[in-house]
Protein backbone atom coordinates (compact mmCIF):
# COMPACT_ATOMS: atom_id res chain seq x y z
CA UNK A 1 0.00 0.00 0.00
CA UNK A 2 2.85 2.23 0.89
CA UNK A 3 4.89 1.77 -1.71
CA UNK A 4 1.60 2.22 -4.22
CA UNK A 5 1.07 5.35 -2.47
CA UNK A 6 4.72 6.99 -3.32
CA UNK A 7 4.68 5.58 -6.81
CA UNK A 8 1.67 7.16 -7.13
CA UNK A 9 3.12 10.29 -6.25
CA UNK A 10 5.47 10.54 -8.33
CA UNK A 11 2.83 10.39 -11.13
CA UNK A 12 0.90 13.30 -10.24
CA UNK A 13 3.85 15.78 -9.12
CA UNK A 14 5.40 15.11 -12.40
CA UNK A 15 1.80 15.99 -14.14
CA UNK A 16 1.30 19.08 -16.25
CA UNK A 17 -0.79 21.90 -15.07
CA UNK A 18 -2.44 24.06 -18.29
CA UNK A 19 -4.75 26.69 -16.19
CA UNK A 20 -2.36 29.02 -14.12
CA UNK A 21 -5.87 29.20 -11.90
CA UNK A 22 -5.37 25.49 -10.43
CA UNK A 23 -1.91 25.21 -10.20
CA UNK A 24 -1.45 25.91 -6.72
CA UNK A 25 -4.14 23.43 -5.56
CA UNK A 26 -3.27 21.31 -7.79
CA UNK A 27 0.21 21.19 -7.05
CA UNK A 28 -0.14 20.15 -3.34
CA UNK A 29 -1.72 16.96 -4.89
CA UNK A 30 -0.50 13.62 -4.84
CA UNK A 31 0.81 14.53 -1.26
CA UNK A 32 -0.55 10.98 -0.62
CA UNK A 33 -2.28 9.93 -3.44
CA UNK A 34 -3.53 6.30 -3.48
CA UNK A 35 -4.45 4.43 -6.63
CA UNK A 36 -7.89 5.67 -7.15
CA UNK A 37 -9.86 3.50 -10.04
CA UNK A 38 -12.60 5.20 -11.95
CA UNK A 39 -15.25 3.13 -10.47
CA UNK A 40 -15.72 2.46 -7.18
CA UNK A 41 -16.05 -1.68 -6.48
CA UNK A 42 -17.13 -1.71 -2.23
CA UNK A 43 -19.67 0.35 -1.54
CA UNK A 44 -20.18 1.70 1.83
CA UNK A 45 -22.76 4.29 1.44
CA UNK A 46 -24.97 4.45 -1.52
CA UNK A 47 -26.93 7.16 -2.67
CA UNK A 48 -29.86 7.05 -4.77
CA UNK A 49 -31.66 10.75 -5.53
CA UNK A 50 -31.30 11.71 -1.63
CA UNK A 51 -33.26 14.92 -0.62
CA UNK A 52 -32.86 16.49 2.75
CA UNK A 53 -35.77 18.80 3.77
CA UNK A 54 -35.53 21.12 7.16
CA UNK A 55 -39.74 21.62 7.12
CA UNK A 56 -40.50 23.02 3.73
CA UNK A 57 -37.05 23.57 2.63
CA UNK A 58 -35.35 21.25 0.04
CA UNK A 59 -31.73 22.12 1.39
CA UNK A 60 -30.28 19.22 -0.68
CA UNK A 61 -31.55 18.41 -3.97
CA UNK A 62 -31.20 14.95 -5.81
CA UNK A 63 -27.85 13.55 -4.62
CA UNK A 64 -26.53 10.21 -6.51
CA UNK A 65 -23.20 8.91 -5.49
CA UNK A 66 -20.83 6.04 -3.89
CA UNK A 67 -18.57 6.21 -1.43
CA UNK A 68 -16.08 3.52 -1.55
CA UNK A 69 -14.85 1.61 1.61
CA UNK A 70 -10.76 3.10 3.41
CA UNK A 71 -11.09 5.67 0.69
CA UNK A 72 -11.48 9.44 2.22
CA UNK A 73 -14.22 11.18 0.05
CA UNK A 74 -14.43 14.97 0.41
CA UNK A 75 -17.26 17.03 -0.23
CA UNK A 76 -16.49 21.11 -1.42
CA UNK A 77 -18.64 23.39 -2.49
CA UNK A 78 -19.57 27.39 -1.32
CA UNK A 79 -21.42 28.01 1.99
CA UNK A 80 -24.87 26.79 2.04
CA UNK A 81 -24.44 24.05 -0.74
CA UNK A 82 -25.89 21.75 1.45
CA UNK A 83 -22.72 19.82 2.08
CA UNK A 84 -22.64 19.61 5.86
CA UNK A 85 -26.42 18.83 6.09
CA UNK A 86 -25.85 15.77 3.60
CA UNK A 87 -22.88 14.50 5.80
CA UNK A 88 -25.03 14.48 8.61
CA UNK A 89 -27.94 12.77 6.91
CA UNK A 90 -25.12 10.13 6.59
CA UNK A 91 -25.67 8.96 10.56
CA UNK A 92 -28.75 10.73 11.34
CA UNK A 93 -27.52 13.18 12.98
CA UNK A 94 -30.35 14.90 11.37
CA UNK A 95 -32.78 13.76 12.97
CA UNK A 96 -31.76 15.97 16.15
CA UNK A 97 -33.15 18.87 13.82
CA UNK A 98 -36.84 19.26 14.30
CA UNK A 99 -38.58 19.15 11.18
CA UNK A 100 -35.34 17.41 9.41
CA UNK A 101 -36.37 14.90 6.52
CA UNK A 102 -34.44 12.53 4.46
CA UNK A 103 -35.90 11.11 0.78
CA UNK A 104 -34.66 9.25 -1.78
CA UNK A 105 -32.36 5.97 -0.63
CA UNK A 106 -29.32 6.42 1.10
CA UNK A 107 -27.60 2.87 2.37
CA UNK A 108 -24.92 1.98 4.32
CA UNK A 109 -23.24 -1.47 3.21
CA UNK A 110 -26.82 -1.96 1.42
CA UNK A 111 -28.75 -1.27 4.40
CA UNK A 112 -31.22 1.75 4.02
CA UNK A 113 -30.53 4.05 6.63
CA UNK A 114 -33.49 5.46 6.93
CA UNK A 115 -35.54 1.91 7.25
CA UNK A 116 -38.38 2.61 9.68
CA UNK A 117 -36.80 -0.51 12.33
CA UNK A 118 -33.33 0.83 12.02
CA UNK A 119 -32.11 2.41 15.17
CA UNK A 120 -30.23 5.63 14.90
CA UNK A 121 -27.93 4.81 17.80
CA UNK A 122 -26.75 1.58 16.26
CA UNK A 123 -25.73 4.01 13.22
CA UNK A 124 -23.98 6.16 14.99
CA UNK A 125 -22.00 3.41 16.90
CA UNK A 126 -20.78 2.85 13.13
CA UNK A 127 -20.73 6.03 11.53
CA UNK A 128 -18.68 8.37 14.15
CA UNK A 129 -18.23 11.68 13.75
CA UNK A 130 -15.94 14.95 14.08
CA UNK A 131 -17.41 18.03 14.58
CA UNK A 132 -16.21 21.34 13.17
CA UNK A 133 -15.29 22.97 16.78
CA UNK A 134 -13.37 20.64 19.03
CA UNK A 135 -16.33 19.04 20.81
CA UNK A 136 -14.61 17.35 24.18
CA UNK A 137 -16.29 16.49 26.78
CA UNK A 138 -15.80 18.54 30.07
CA UNK A 139 -14.38 15.32 31.53
CA UNK A 140 -10.68 13.72 32.05
CA UNK A 141 -8.78 13.29 28.80
CA UNK A 142 -9.57 9.46 29.76
CA UNK A 143 -12.89 9.66 30.62
CA UNK A 144 -13.33 11.57 27.38
CA UNK A 145 -12.04 8.42 25.37
CA UNK A 146 -13.45 6.06 27.70
CA UNK A 147 -16.86 7.64 27.71
CA UNK A 148 -17.81 6.20 24.11
CA UNK A 149 -16.78 2.33 24.57
CA UNK A 150 -18.91 2.67 28.28
CA UNK A 151 -22.13 3.99 27.18
CA UNK A 152 -21.80 1.11 24.28
CA UNK A 153 -21.30 -1.30 27.36
CA UNK A 154 -18.02 -2.52 25.34
CA UNK A 155 -16.52 -5.71 27.12
CA UNK A 156 -12.72 -4.08 26.40
CA UNK A 157 -9.36 -3.60 28.79
CA UNK A 158 -10.24 0.44 29.30
CA UNK A 159 -6.74 0.99 30.36
CA UNK A 160 -5.62 -0.56 26.87
CA UNK A 161 -8.28 0.68 24.59
CA UNK A 162 -7.65 4.52 25.70
CA UNK A 163 -3.57 3.83 24.90
CA UNK A 164 -4.25 2.40 21.26
CA UNK A 165 -6.81 4.93 20.53
CA UNK A 166 -4.53 7.88 21.75
CA UNK A 167 -1.79 6.57 20.47
CA UNK A 168 -3.58 6.01 16.43
CA UNK A 169 -5.07 9.66 16.94
CA UNK A 170 -0.96 10.52 17.46
CA UNK A 171 -1.47 12.45 20.68
CA UNK A 172 -0.34 9.53 23.55
CA UNK A 173 3.09 10.69 23.66
CA UNK A 174 1.59 14.20 24.35
CA UNK A 175 -0.88 13.56 26.90
CA UNK A 176 0.45 10.40 28.50
CA UNK A 177 1.09 11.63 31.75
CA UNK A 178 -1.57 14.07 32.18
CA UNK A 179 -4.77 11.61 31.44
CA UNK A 180 -6.35 12.34 34.64
CA UNK A 181 -6.46 16.31 33.54
CA UNK A 182 -9.04 18.34 32.12
CA UNK A 183 -9.85 17.81 28.22
CA UNK A 184 -9.94 21.85 28.11
CA UNK A 185 -6.75 21.97 29.40
CA UNK A 186 -5.32 21.03 25.91
CA UNK A 187 -5.24 23.10 22.97
CA UNK A 188 -7.10 22.89 20.21
CA UNK A 189 -5.17 21.06 17.99
CA UNK A 190 -5.36 18.65 20.62
CA UNK A 191 -8.66 18.53 21.31
CA UNK A 192 -9.63 17.85 18.15
CA UNK A 193 -7.35 14.47 18.03
CA UNK A 194 -8.77 13.39 21.66
CA UNK A 195 -12.16 14.03 19.66
CA UNK A 196 -10.50 11.55 16.99
CA UNK A 197 -9.30 9.18 19.59
CA UNK A 198 -12.91 9.34 20.96
CA UNK A 199 -14.49 8.98 18.17
CA UNK A 200 -12.22 5.16 17.01
CA UNK A 201 -13.11 4.34 20.55
CA UNK A 202 -16.13 2.63 19.74
CA UNK A 203 -14.54 0.88 16.64
CA UNK A 204 -16.55 2.64 13.72
CA UNK A 205 -16.69 1.65 10.68
CA UNK A 206 -16.89 5.16 8.78
CA UNK A 207 -15.27 8.76 10.47
CA UNK A 208 -17.46 11.96 9.39
CA UNK A 209 -15.43 14.93 9.86
CA UNK A 210 -17.16 18.15 9.40
CA UNK A 211 -14.71 20.84 8.71
CA UNK A 212 -12.31 19.14 11.23
CA UNK A 213 -9.94 22.03 10.57
CA UNK A 214 -11.72 25.05 10.20
CA UNK A 215 -10.78 26.50 14.23
CA UNK A 216 -7.02 24.81 13.73
CA UNK A 217 -4.07 26.37 13.12
CA UNK A 218 -2.03 25.60 9.84
CA UNK A 219 0.31 22.96 12.02
CA UNK A 220 -2.39 21.34 13.90
CA UNK A 221 -4.14 21.27 10.73
CA UNK A 222 -1.40 19.34 9.14
CA UNK A 223 -1.35 16.59 12.11
CA UNK A 224 -5.25 16.26 12.10
CA UNK A 225 -4.67 15.72 8.01
CA UNK A 226 -1.67 13.31 8.49
CA UNK A 227 -3.85 11.39 11.13
CA UNK A 228 -6.47 11.04 8.55
CA UNK A 229 -4.13 9.30 5.83
CA UNK A 230 -3.19 7.22 8.53
CA UNK A 231 -6.74 6.37 9.63
CA UNK A 232 -7.92 5.56 5.96
CA UNK A 233 -5.97 2.40 6.19
CA UNK A 234 -8.94 1.14 8.42
CA UNK A 235 -11.50 3.58 7.82
CA UNK A 236 -13.75 5.02 5.68
CA UNK A 237 -13.56 8.73 5.74
CA UNK A 238 -15.83 11.52 4.39
CA UNK A 239 -14.54 14.95 5.11
CA UNK A 240 -16.52 18.22 4.39
CA UNK A 241 -14.30 21.04 4.44
CA UNK A 242 -14.02 24.85 2.79
CA UNK A 243 -10.50 24.27 2.19
CA UNK A 244 -9.77 23.16 -1.32
CA UNK A 245 -6.04 22.99 -0.48
CA UNK A 246 -7.03 20.42 1.74
CA UNK A 247 -9.40 18.74 0.22
CA UNK A 248 -6.63 17.99 -2.83
CA UNK A 249 -3.95 17.05 0.28
CA UNK A 250 -5.94 14.52 1.86
CA UNK A 251 -8.50 13.34 -0.72
CA UNK A 252 -8.97 9.89 -2.81
CA UNK A 253 -12.69 11.47 -4.49
CA UNK A 254 -13.88 14.83 -4.39
CA UNK A 255 -18.02 15.63 -4.79
CA UNK A 256 -18.47 19.50 -5.51
CA UNK A 257 -21.52 20.52 -4.69
CA UNK A 258 -23.33 24.50 -5.47
CA UNK A 259 -26.05 25.98 -4.67
CA UNK A 260 -29.36 26.93 -7.27
CA UNK A 261 -30.74 29.79 -6.16
CA UNK A 262 -34.58 29.06 -7.35
CA UNK A 263 -37.07 32.11 -8.52
CA UNK A 264 -38.04 32.33 -4.83
CA UNK A 265 -34.08 33.15 -3.92
CA UNK A 266 -34.25 30.05 -1.71
CA UNK A 267 -30.52 28.35 -2.27
CA UNK A 268 -30.95 24.80 -2.93
CA UNK A 269 -27.90 22.42 -2.37
CA UNK A 270 -26.78 19.73 -5.40
CA UNK A 271 -24.22 17.66 -6.48
CA UNK A 272 -22.01 19.16 -9.73
CA UNK A 273 -19.66 16.78 -10.07
CA UNK A 274 -17.70 13.17 -8.65
CA UNK A 275 -14.80 11.88 -9.46
CA UNK A 276 -10.91 10.95 -8.39
CA UNK A 277 -9.46 14.23 -6.64
CA UNK A 278 -6.92 13.89 -9.39
CA UNK A 279 -9.44 14.74 -12.15
CA UNK A 280 -11.32 16.92 -10.45
CA UNK A 281 -8.53 19.05 -9.76
CA UNK A 282 -6.75 19.16 -12.98
CA UNK A 283 -9.77 17.98 -15.17
CA UNK A 284 -13.04 19.04 -14.07
CA UNK A 285 -16.22 17.97 -16.39
CA UNK A 286 -17.75 20.91 -15.26
CA UNK A 287 -17.28 25.03 -15.70
CA UNK A 288 -18.70 25.56 -12.48
CA UNK A 289 -16.10 23.23 -10.75
CA UNK A 290 -13.73 24.71 -12.90
CA UNK A 291 -14.37 28.55 -11.67
CA UNK A 292 -14.77 27.14 -7.99
CA UNK A 293 -11.31 25.53 -7.45
CA UNK A 294 -10.01 28.28 -9.66
CA UNK A 295 -10.76 30.93 -7.01
CA UNK A 296 -13.34 32.44 -9.25
CA UNK A 297 -16.53 32.36 -7.10
CA UNK A 298 -17.13 30.65 -3.94
CA UNK B 1 7.74 50.60 1.00
CA UNK B 2 6.99 49.85 4.11
CA UNK B 3 10.15 51.15 5.22
CA UNK B 4 9.65 54.86 3.81
CA UNK B 5 5.96 54.95 5.64
CA UNK B 6 7.54 53.80 9.16
CA UNK B 7 10.38 57.03 8.67
CA UNK B 8 8.11 59.50 6.94
CA UNK B 9 6.98 62.24 10.87
CA UNK B 10 3.54 62.58 10.32
CA UNK B 11 2.24 66.53 9.87
CA UNK B 12 2.38 68.20 13.63
CA UNK B 13 -1.21 68.58 14.60
CA UNK B 14 -2.70 72.10 13.73
CA UNK B 15 -4.17 72.48 17.11
CA UNK B 16 -2.98 71.04 20.21
CA UNK B 17 -5.26 68.63 22.01
CA UNK B 18 -6.24 69.97 24.51
CA UNK B 19 -10.30 69.92 25.51
CA UNK B 20 -12.95 71.49 27.54
CA UNK B 21 -12.69 68.13 29.86
CA UNK B 22 -16.07 66.17 30.79
CA UNK B 23 -18.90 68.20 29.97
CA UNK B 24 -21.63 69.24 32.64
CA UNK B 25 -24.01 66.87 31.30
CA UNK B 26 -21.97 63.71 31.71
CA UNK B 27 -20.76 64.13 35.20
CA UNK B 28 -24.49 65.45 36.41
CA UNK B 29 -25.84 62.09 35.02
CA UNK B 30 -22.96 59.98 36.26
CA UNK B 31 -23.68 61.18 39.85
CA UNK B 32 -27.80 60.86 39.23
CA UNK B 33 -26.64 56.95 38.20
CA UNK B 34 -24.58 57.00 41.35
CA UNK B 35 -27.35 58.54 43.60
CA UNK B 36 -29.78 55.47 42.03
CA UNK B 37 -27.16 53.20 43.26
CA UNK B 38 -26.22 54.58 46.38
CA UNK B 39 -29.86 54.78 47.56
CA UNK B 40 -30.23 50.74 47.88
CA UNK B 41 -27.02 50.45 49.39
CA UNK B 42 -27.70 52.65 52.24
CA UNK B 43 -31.28 51.75 52.64
CA UNK B 44 -29.84 47.89 53.66
CA UNK B 45 -26.50 49.19 55.43
CA UNK B 46 -28.99 51.53 58.10
CA UNK B 47 -31.31 48.68 57.85
CA UNK B 48 -28.55 45.91 59.22
CA UNK B 49 -26.65 48.53 61.38
CA UNK B 50 -29.95 49.16 62.94
CA UNK B 51 -31.34 46.00 63.06
CA UNK B 52 -27.64 44.99 64.49
CA UNK B 53 -27.26 47.32 67.25
CA UNK B 54 -30.71 46.86 68.50
CA UNK B 55 -30.45 43.32 68.89
CA UNK B 56 -26.81 43.13 69.68
CA UNK B 57 -27.61 42.60 73.55
CA UNK B 58 -29.36 39.47 73.08
CA UNK B 59 -27.08 38.04 70.09
CA UNK B 60 -26.37 35.05 72.90
CA UNK B 61 -25.94 31.90 72.80
CA UNK B 62 -29.16 31.99 74.32
CA UNK B 63 -30.81 32.99 71.33
CA UNK B 64 -30.50 29.40 70.18
CA UNK B 65 -30.29 27.59 73.32
CA UNK B 66 -33.58 28.62 75.09
CA UNK B 67 -36.92 28.14 73.70
CA UNK B 68 -39.20 30.92 73.68
CA UNK B 69 -41.36 32.00 76.41
CA UNK B 70 -44.24 34.82 77.08
CA UNK B 71 -43.62 35.42 80.85
CA UNK B 72 -40.08 35.71 80.64
CA UNK B 73 -38.36 37.16 77.73
CA UNK B 74 -35.02 38.01 79.47
CA UNK B 75 -34.30 34.28 79.33
CA UNK B 76 -36.60 33.28 75.81
CA UNK B 77 -34.75 32.34 72.83
CA UNK B 78 -35.64 30.97 69.59
CA UNK B 79 -34.62 27.30 69.52
CA UNK B 80 -38.05 26.12 68.31
CA UNK B 81 -38.20 28.67 65.75
CA UNK B 82 -34.46 27.31 64.47
CA UNK B 83 -35.15 23.71 64.25
CA UNK B 84 -38.28 24.46 62.73
CA UNK B 85 -37.16 25.94 59.84
CA UNK B 86 -34.87 23.40 59.58
CA UNK B 87 -37.30 20.94 59.26
CA UNK B 88 -39.30 23.05 57.16
CA UNK B 89 -36.72 23.70 55.12
CA UNK B 90 -35.68 20.03 54.48
CA UNK B 91 -38.89 19.41 53.50
CA UNK B 92 -38.96 22.35 51.17
CA UNK B 93 -36.24 20.58 49.60
CA UNK B 94 -37.46 17.49 49.50
CA UNK B 95 -40.03 18.88 47.13
CA UNK B 96 -39.24 21.57 44.99
CA UNK B 97 -35.51 19.72 44.02
CA UNK B 98 -36.55 16.39 42.56
CA UNK B 99 -39.80 17.50 41.11
CA UNK B 100 -38.09 20.85 39.78
CA UNK B 101 -35.13 19.27 38.44
CA UNK B 102 -37.29 16.59 36.49
CA UNK B 103 -39.69 18.43 35.17
CA UNK B 104 -36.53 20.96 33.94
CA UNK B 105 -35.29 18.18 32.39
CA UNK B 106 -38.04 16.66 30.63
CA UNK B 107 -39.09 20.46 29.27
CA UNK B 108 -35.14 21.19 28.29
CA UNK B 109 -34.07 17.85 27.55
CA UNK B 110 -37.05 15.66 25.94
CA UNK B 111 -40.14 17.48 25.30
CA UNK B 112 -40.64 19.42 21.82
CA UNK B 113 -40.27 23.15 22.68
CA UNK B 114 -42.98 24.02 19.77
CA UNK B 115 -45.46 21.64 21.12
CA UNK B 116 -48.57 23.50 22.06
CA UNK B 117 -48.33 21.52 25.77
CA UNK B 118 -45.24 22.71 26.02
CA UNK B 119 -45.72 26.46 25.21
CA UNK B 120 -48.88 26.46 27.64
CA UNK B 121 -46.46 24.83 30.22
CA UNK B 122 -43.87 27.65 29.85
CA UNK B 123 -46.32 30.58 29.82
CA UNK B 124 -47.69 28.62 33.31
CA UNK B 125 -44.23 28.54 34.84
CA UNK B 126 -43.70 31.91 34.52
CA UNK B 127 -46.22 33.53 35.57
CA UNK B 128 -46.27 30.86 38.69
CA UNK B 129 -42.63 32.44 39.88
CA UNK B 130 -44.47 35.62 40.06
CA UNK B 131 -47.54 34.79 41.96
CA UNK B 132 -47.64 36.34 45.32
CA UNK B 133 -46.83 33.70 48.26
CA UNK B 134 -50.17 34.14 50.07
CA UNK B 135 -51.81 33.16 47.43
CA UNK B 136 -49.27 29.91 48.15
CA UNK B 137 -51.00 29.71 51.42
CA UNK B 138 -54.36 29.74 50.70
CA UNK B 139 -53.77 26.82 48.31
CA UNK B 140 -51.86 25.09 50.84
CA UNK B 141 -54.41 25.27 53.58
CA UNK B 142 -57.04 24.64 50.88
CA UNK B 143 -55.42 21.71 49.67
CA UNK B 144 -52.79 20.46 51.81
CA UNK B 145 -54.02 21.18 54.91
CA UNK B 146 -57.54 20.51 54.74
CA UNK B 147 -58.09 18.37 51.77
CA UNK B 148 -55.64 16.13 52.20
CA UNK B 149 -55.83 16.48 55.89
CA UNK B 150 -52.23 16.84 56.82
CA UNK B 151 -53.24 20.19 59.47
CA UNK B 152 -50.92 22.05 60.47
CA UNK B 153 -47.71 20.96 60.27
CA UNK B 154 -44.07 20.34 59.16
CA UNK B 155 -44.73 18.87 56.07
CA UNK B 156 -47.75 20.79 54.85
CA UNK B 157 -45.07 23.98 55.63
CA UNK B 158 -42.98 22.44 53.36
CA UNK B 159 -44.74 21.20 50.42
CA UNK B 160 -46.45 24.41 50.46
CA UNK B 161 -42.76 26.60 50.42
CA UNK B 162 -41.70 23.79 47.93
CA UNK B 163 -44.49 24.59 45.57
CA UNK B 164 -43.87 28.35 46.04
CA UNK B 165 -40.05 27.83 45.02
CA UNK B 166 -40.98 25.16 42.74
CA UNK B 167 -41.19 27.51 39.54
CA UNK B 168 -38.15 29.26 40.45
CA UNK B 169 -36.39 25.73 40.61
CA UNK B 170 -37.50 24.70 37.61
CA UNK B 171 -36.87 28.22 35.55
CA UNK B 172 -32.84 28.05 36.95
CA UNK B 173 -32.07 24.62 35.94
CA UNK B 174 -33.84 24.87 32.89
CA UNK B 175 -31.16 27.87 32.65
CA UNK B 176 -28.10 25.79 33.48
CA UNK B 177 -28.52 23.21 31.33
CA UNK B 178 -29.82 25.57 27.98
CA UNK B 179 -26.17 26.64 28.75
CA UNK B 180 -24.43 23.59 27.98
CA UNK B 181 -23.82 24.13 24.65
CA UNK B 182 -25.32 22.23 22.05
CA UNK B 183 -22.30 19.80 20.65
CA UNK B 184 -21.72 18.71 23.67
CA UNK B 185 -24.63 16.66 23.58
CA UNK B 186 -23.79 15.92 19.96
CA UNK B 187 -21.02 14.51 20.68
CA UNK B 188 -22.39 12.03 22.79
CA UNK B 189 -25.14 10.93 20.64
CA UNK B 190 -22.81 10.76 17.87
CA UNK B 191 -20.67 8.00 19.73
CA UNK B 192 -23.66 6.07 20.03
CA UNK B 193 -25.30 6.98 22.90
CA UNK B 194 -28.48 7.45 24.09
CA UNK B 195 -30.48 10.35 24.67
CA UNK B 196 -30.70 8.99 28.38
CA UNK B 197 -27.22 8.19 28.70
CA UNK B 198 -26.13 11.79 27.35
CA UNK B 199 -28.56 13.70 29.69
CA UNK B 200 -27.55 11.70 32.28
CA UNK B 201 -23.46 11.34 31.95
CA UNK B 202 -23.09 14.90 30.07
CA UNK B 203 -25.74 17.39 29.83
CA UNK B 204 -26.38 17.03 34.01
CA UNK B 205 -23.04 16.68 35.07
CA UNK B 206 -22.23 20.24 33.35
CA UNK B 207 -25.32 21.77 34.42
CA UNK B 208 -24.79 21.05 37.92
CA UNK B 209 -22.80 24.23 39.26
CA UNK B 210 -26.01 26.50 37.90
CA UNK B 211 -28.62 24.31 39.51
CA UNK B 212 -27.15 24.25 42.72
CA UNK B 213 -26.75 28.01 42.62
CA UNK B 214 -29.79 28.45 41.74
CA UNK B 215 -32.15 25.89 43.99
CA UNK B 216 -29.64 27.72 46.49
CA UNK B 217 -31.28 30.94 45.77
CA UNK B 218 -34.41 29.45 45.29
CA UNK B 219 -34.08 28.23 49.03
CA UNK B 220 -33.03 31.09 50.59
CA UNK B 221 -36.35 32.77 49.42
CA UNK B 222 -38.31 30.00 51.05
CA UNK B 223 -36.32 30.35 54.30
CA UNK B 224 -37.68 34.41 54.59
CA UNK B 225 -41.09 33.80 54.42
CA UNK B 226 -43.60 34.55 56.63
CA UNK B 227 -47.28 35.14 54.79
CA UNK B 228 -47.80 31.74 53.52
CA UNK B 229 -46.86 29.89 56.99
CA UNK B 230 -49.02 32.48 58.82
CA UNK B 231 -51.64 31.35 56.68
CA UNK B 232 -51.06 27.70 57.06
CA UNK B 233 -51.98 28.48 61.20
CA UNK B 234 -48.26 28.46 61.76
CA UNK B 235 -48.66 31.62 64.53
CA UNK B 236 -49.91 29.55 67.44
CA UNK B 237 -46.68 29.64 70.31
CA UNK B 238 -44.64 26.40 70.16
CA UNK B 239 -41.88 25.97 72.96
CA UNK B 240 -41.00 22.52 71.56
CA UNK B 241 -38.63 21.06 68.71
CA UNK B 242 -40.60 19.57 65.98
CA UNK B 243 -40.31 15.49 66.70
CA UNK B 244 -41.22 14.47 62.90
CA UNK B 245 -42.92 15.46 59.77
CA UNK B 246 -46.23 15.61 61.55
CA UNK B 247 -45.30 17.88 64.70
CA UNK B 248 -46.58 21.43 64.97
CA UNK B 249 -43.50 23.61 64.56
CA UNK B 250 -42.68 27.52 64.36
CA UNK B 251 -40.05 29.08 62.21
CA UNK B 252 -37.66 31.97 62.24
CA UNK B 253 -39.90 34.59 60.25
CA UNK B 254 -42.93 33.55 61.87
CA UNK B 255 -41.12 34.01 65.49
CA UNK B 256 -40.08 37.32 64.70
CA UNK B 257 -43.49 38.40 63.44
CA UNK B 258 -44.65 37.18 66.94
CA UNK B 259 -42.64 38.87 68.83
CA UNK B 260 -42.92 42.28 67.38
CA UNK B 261 -46.47 41.72 67.43
CA UNK B 262 -45.31 42.27 71.27
CA UNK B 263 -45.61 45.87 72.80
CA UNK B 264 -42.82 45.26 75.50
CA UNK B 265 -39.37 46.18 74.32
CA UNK B 266 -37.64 43.15 76.10
CA UNK B 267 -39.52 41.26 72.50
CA UNK B 268 -38.79 44.16 70.04
CA UNK B 269 -34.85 43.04 70.84
CA UNK B 270 -35.04 39.40 70.92
CA UNK B 271 -36.95 40.35 67.68
CA UNK B 272 -34.35 42.68 66.34
CA UNK B 273 -31.34 39.60 67.72
CA UNK B 274 -33.39 37.01 65.40
CA UNK B 275 -33.45 38.77 62.61
CA UNK B 276 -29.98 39.25 62.31
CA UNK B 277 -29.55 35.63 62.58
CA UNK B 278 -32.05 35.13 60.07
CA UNK B 279 -29.83 37.68 57.81
CA UNK B 280 -26.87 35.44 58.75
CA UNK B 281 -28.39 32.78 57.33
CA UNK B 282 -29.75 33.65 53.99
CA UNK B 283 -26.11 35.52 53.20
CA UNK B 284 -24.34 32.67 54.40
CA UNK B 285 -26.68 30.54 51.84
CA UNK B 286 -26.41 33.25 49.33
CA UNK B 287 -22.06 33.07 49.80
CA UNK B 288 -22.52 29.08 49.55
CA UNK B 289 -24.28 29.79 45.40
CA UNK B 290 -21.66 32.64 44.42
CA UNK B 291 -18.46 30.74 45.53
CA UNK B 292 -20.17 27.08 43.70
CA UNK B 293 -20.60 29.30 40.83
CA UNK B 294 -17.02 30.94 40.72
CA UNK B 295 -15.16 27.60 41.60
CA UNK B 296 -17.30 25.77 38.94
CA UNK B 297 -17.75 28.44 36.26
CA UNK B 298 -16.61 26.71 32.85
CA UNK B 299 -15.62 28.39 29.61
CA UNK B 300 -16.86 26.26 26.71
Amino acid sequence: MKQMRDSEAAKQSSSDMSTTGRMDVAASLGSHGREIPETISNVVFGLDNVQVFYGDFQAVRDVSMQIGRNEITAFIGPSGCGKSTLLRSFNRMNDLIPGARVAGSLTYHGYDVYAPNVDPIEVRRRIGMVFQKPNVFPKSIYENVAYGPKVNKMKVNMDDLVEECLTRAALWDEVKDDLKKSAYALSGGQQQRLVIARCIAVKPDVILMDEPCASLDPIATAKVEDLMQELANDYTIVIVTHNMQQAARVSDRTAFFTADVDSAGVRHGRLVEYGPTRSIFTAPNDPRTEDYISGRFG
Amino acid sequence: MTATIATTPSPAPESTLEGHGQPLIDKTFRWILFAATAVGIVFLAVLIVYVTLKGLPRLTPALWQNMPSIRNPDTAGAQSAITGTIWVMAFTALTALPVGILSAVYLEEFGNAKSRFQRVVDINIQNLAAVPSVVFGILGLAIIARAFQLGQTVITAGLTLGLLVLPVVIISTRESLRAVPQNIRHGSLALGATQWQTTWKQTMPAAIPGMATGTILALSRAIGEAAPLLLLGAVSFISFNPTGPFSAYTTMPIQIFNWTKNPREEFQILAAALIVLLLVLLLAMNAVAILIRNRTQRRW
